[in-house]
């Protein structure tokens, strides 16, 4: 058998609901099975640690060539547009989450946090969006460099989400 | 089907290694099943955790979720990884004579 997996380094880059839960799952994952966990949060992705933002990443409806109906029907983009579908596509997931027990992003991220997993900030992402610490939930242990991200991420598996 | 020795009986084991009949459990194999997990001793709070899972598992037939865990057992997220290092929903499960947990969360 292969050598398990022992590290793993987890890059969040957006800030959809759909593209922060990913990495959140398999965080999470990962020190259930007994795995060490990074997370890196890059991009938008910075969204699901910012304090003020957190509880408001929302369902992408535009743009979305996946996204259906109730009833299994493709939605048009054009419906996608119209306010309040986005709200509506997130409440639905979001309900659909809580049934399976899997937590809103700021329970998620303290739940990680609380396991083991450490939490980074990308350096160019703050800069470019005049971030500092204060902007960031008490959970979020450093705003790092890409470099810096490489030396932590020593002997890990990098999955990119 | 693999089998385990505890106090002089054979205990039959699933494909992944917990015990295959809940009801061969007691709390004297429990005690035997965490040595073999690297729990050298069971306190309190583990035996917390592992009455909970028994109960849930009783009342709903499956394992509870880590989040469940950490929200019902009394137990927090910090204190269960320091109990039951290396995954805690999964080794609790094995030490509680039950399957190991399905869901991913």
């Amino acid at each position: 058998m292969a050598d398990p997996i022992e590290r793993v380094s987890i890059v969040v880059s957006k800030g959809s609901l759909e593209g922060v839960y990913p990495g959140l799952i398999m965080a999470n994952g990962a020190r259930m099975e007994g795995i060490e966990a990074t997370l890196f949060f890059t991009f938008f992705g910075l969204d699901a640690i910012i304090d003020k933002r957190m509880d408001s990443c929302s369902v992408a409806t535009v743009g979305n060539s996946a996204m259906r109906i109730p009833g299994g029907l493709k939605m048009p983009t054009l419906l996608g547009a119209i306010p309040g579908m986005e709200a509506f596509a997130t409440f639905m997931m979001k309900k659909e989450m809580e049934k399976i027990d899997i937590p809103p992003v700021r329970e998620f991220i303290e739940m990680i946090h609380d396991a083991g997993c450490d939490i980074y900030a990308c350096k160019a992402t703050v800069d470019m969006f005049h971030l500092s610490k204060d902007d960031f939930c008490p959970q979020m242990d450093e705003i790092i460099t890409v470099g810096e991200f490489y030396e932590k991420s020593a002997g890990a598996q990098i999955i990119f989400t | 089907m693999s089998t385990i020795e505890i106090g002089g009986k054979t205990l039959e084991l699933d494909a992944d290694g917990n015990l295959a009949n809940i009801s061969d459990w007691n709390e004297e194999i429990a005690r035997e099943l965490a040595k073999s997990e690297g729990i050298e001793e069971l306190n309190e709070s583990h035996w917390q955790v592992i009455n909970y899972m028994r109960k849930v598992f009783v009342e709903d037939g499956g394992a509870p979720s880590i989040r469940k865990l950490t929200k019902e057992s009394g137990v927090n997220t910090k204190e269960l990884y320091a109990l039951f290092p290396n995954g805690p929903a999964k080794k609790s499960a094995k030490i509680a004579g039950l399957p190991k947990p399905k869901g991913c969360i």
